[in-house]
């Protein structure tokens, strides 16, 4: 429960006075309807549970193979760091860098970050930097493209159906599996509790 | 109703904290006492700053759809793709479904930003009072489809990686990728500048005013 208290929206600045939001409800806004609070009980927690998962499932990408690819009985593997590495052979080191931001530094950052701030304060303490971390975690996130990467993906395995047998690797699952897995871990972070617990001290106005 | 910059009052863009400005003419700023961001009653130069970013993307999305994006060559072949001829092949070979998600993450969402970000401009440049709600939910659905254009680099990436790996023949990536990745980026970063509160700004300012 989050008692009542002043809120400005986000998006369009209407100055309120939120009533008191029950566990698991939101509170929108009367004008624009952008959601302003959302109360989730057990946040830490339950976010941290699905932080981990997170973990073990993205190193679990990043060390199986992506596809292989079956010709006349020889197989051949891509992981998925050789998509950004095989554009920067080739020369095009733009795309190489932007591929390799959003589907290796970023997913990792994404998850890094998550944990950082999630894990202590579902021990019930405050960790380092923590503030700095949640921030830095608001600012890679539309940059971490994990479901983008599996879309473009399948496209590819279907382009490439007519000239070989591609076989799915443990990578593609794992990734497959990260996707709603990141998704949640967003849902359950209740980012004005996070910044309330990283910073118990500020005043309201 | 009252706004909070009527208030002297800002919500920090970062963390959300609600907080006295301090006051001074122009734009005041100051230092979120909580989470440490600048904050300021809107954002910096938002306009400007996504008036030139959405001229950029509208240079760079012609040669981004005229220019092919990757070079299949097989058997001493070369044959260049384009976005549009990706579209249609993956129509003809593969199946109409995902050729339908590709063409609308690769050609329709591109557009639908660009213009969409220029009908926001427009209007609040007007200081126009026309259906602030479903310019502001206009807003937010640009901002959660931009990622989704990346779909066509991501897939020069990985026909490049397979196709380099199993010998099969050769995918280069061409010209056409790097200015569709920059228009993918120049439009997430713009939509990101803009300023959804300036729709709300305008409209208490029709009301006459009594100084």
């Amino acid at each position: 429960m989050r008692g009542s208290h002043l809120i400005a929206c986000h998006d369009c600045d209407l100055l309120q006075q939120v009533p008191t939001v029950p566990a698991g409800g939101a509170a929108r806004c009367g004008r624009c309807d952008a959601v302003l609070t959302r109360v989730i009980p057990r946040t830490f927690e339950r976010t941290a549970a699905l932080g981990l998962a997170a973990l073990i499932l993205l190193i679990v990408a990043n060390v199986f193979p992506l596809l292989t690819l079956e010709i006349q009985g020889r197989l051949t593997h891509m992981s998925i760091v050789a998509g950004a590495w095989n554009l920067w052979l080739q020369g095009a080191d733009w795309l190489a860098g932007l591929v390799f931001v959003t589907t290796l530094i970023a997913p990792a950052l994404h998850v890094g970050l998550l944990l950082w701030v999630v894990l202590p304060l579902a021990g019930g303490r405050r960790g380092p930097a923590g503030a700095r971390a949640f921030r830095w975690l608001q600012s890679i996130r539309p940059w971490s493209m994990a479901e983008v990467f599996m879309l473009g993906v399948l496209v590819s395995m279907v382009k490439l159906a007519d000239l070989a047998v591609i076989v799915p690797g443990i990578a593609l699952w794992a990734f497959a599996a990260l996707i709603p897995v990141l998704a949640a871990s967003m849902v359950t972070l209740d980012a004005e509790e996070t910044w309330r617990t990283l910073a118990p001290e500020v005043p309201e106005p | 109703m009252t706004m909070a910059i009527e208030r002297h009052l800002a919500t920090c863009h970062a963390c959300g904290l609600l907080q006295r400005l301090p006051a001074g003419p122009g734009h005041p700023r100051a230092a979120c006492p909580r989470c440490g961001a600048d904050v300021h009653a809107r954002k910096t130069n938002s306009l400007q700053r996504t008036w030139a970013l959405v001229v950029a993307s509208v240079l760079l999305f012609l040669p981004a759809n005229l220019l092919p994006i990757m070079e299949v060559t097989t058997l001493g072949t070369p044959q260049a793709d384009t976005i549009m001829s990706g579209v249609v092949h993956l129509l003809e070979h593969g199946s109409w479904p995902l050729a339908l998600v590709v063409f609308f993450a690769s050609v329709v969402v591109p557009l639908f930003k660009i213009l969409a970000l220029l009908l926001l401009l427009i209007t609040v440049q007007r200081q126009s009072a026309w259906r602030p709600v479903e310019r502001t939910r206009l807003y937010r659905l640009t901002e959660l489809l931009g990622r989704w254009s990346m779909v066509d680099i991501f897939v020069v990436t990985v026909l490049a990686a397979l196709v380099q790996a199993g010998a099969l023949a050769e995918v280069r990536a061409q010209a056409g990728a790097v200015f569709f990745g920059a228009v993918v980026v120049v439009t997430m970063i713009a939509a990101e500048s803009f300023d959804p509160r300036l729709i709300w700004d305008r409209l208490g300012k029709e009301t006459p005013r009594h100084e």
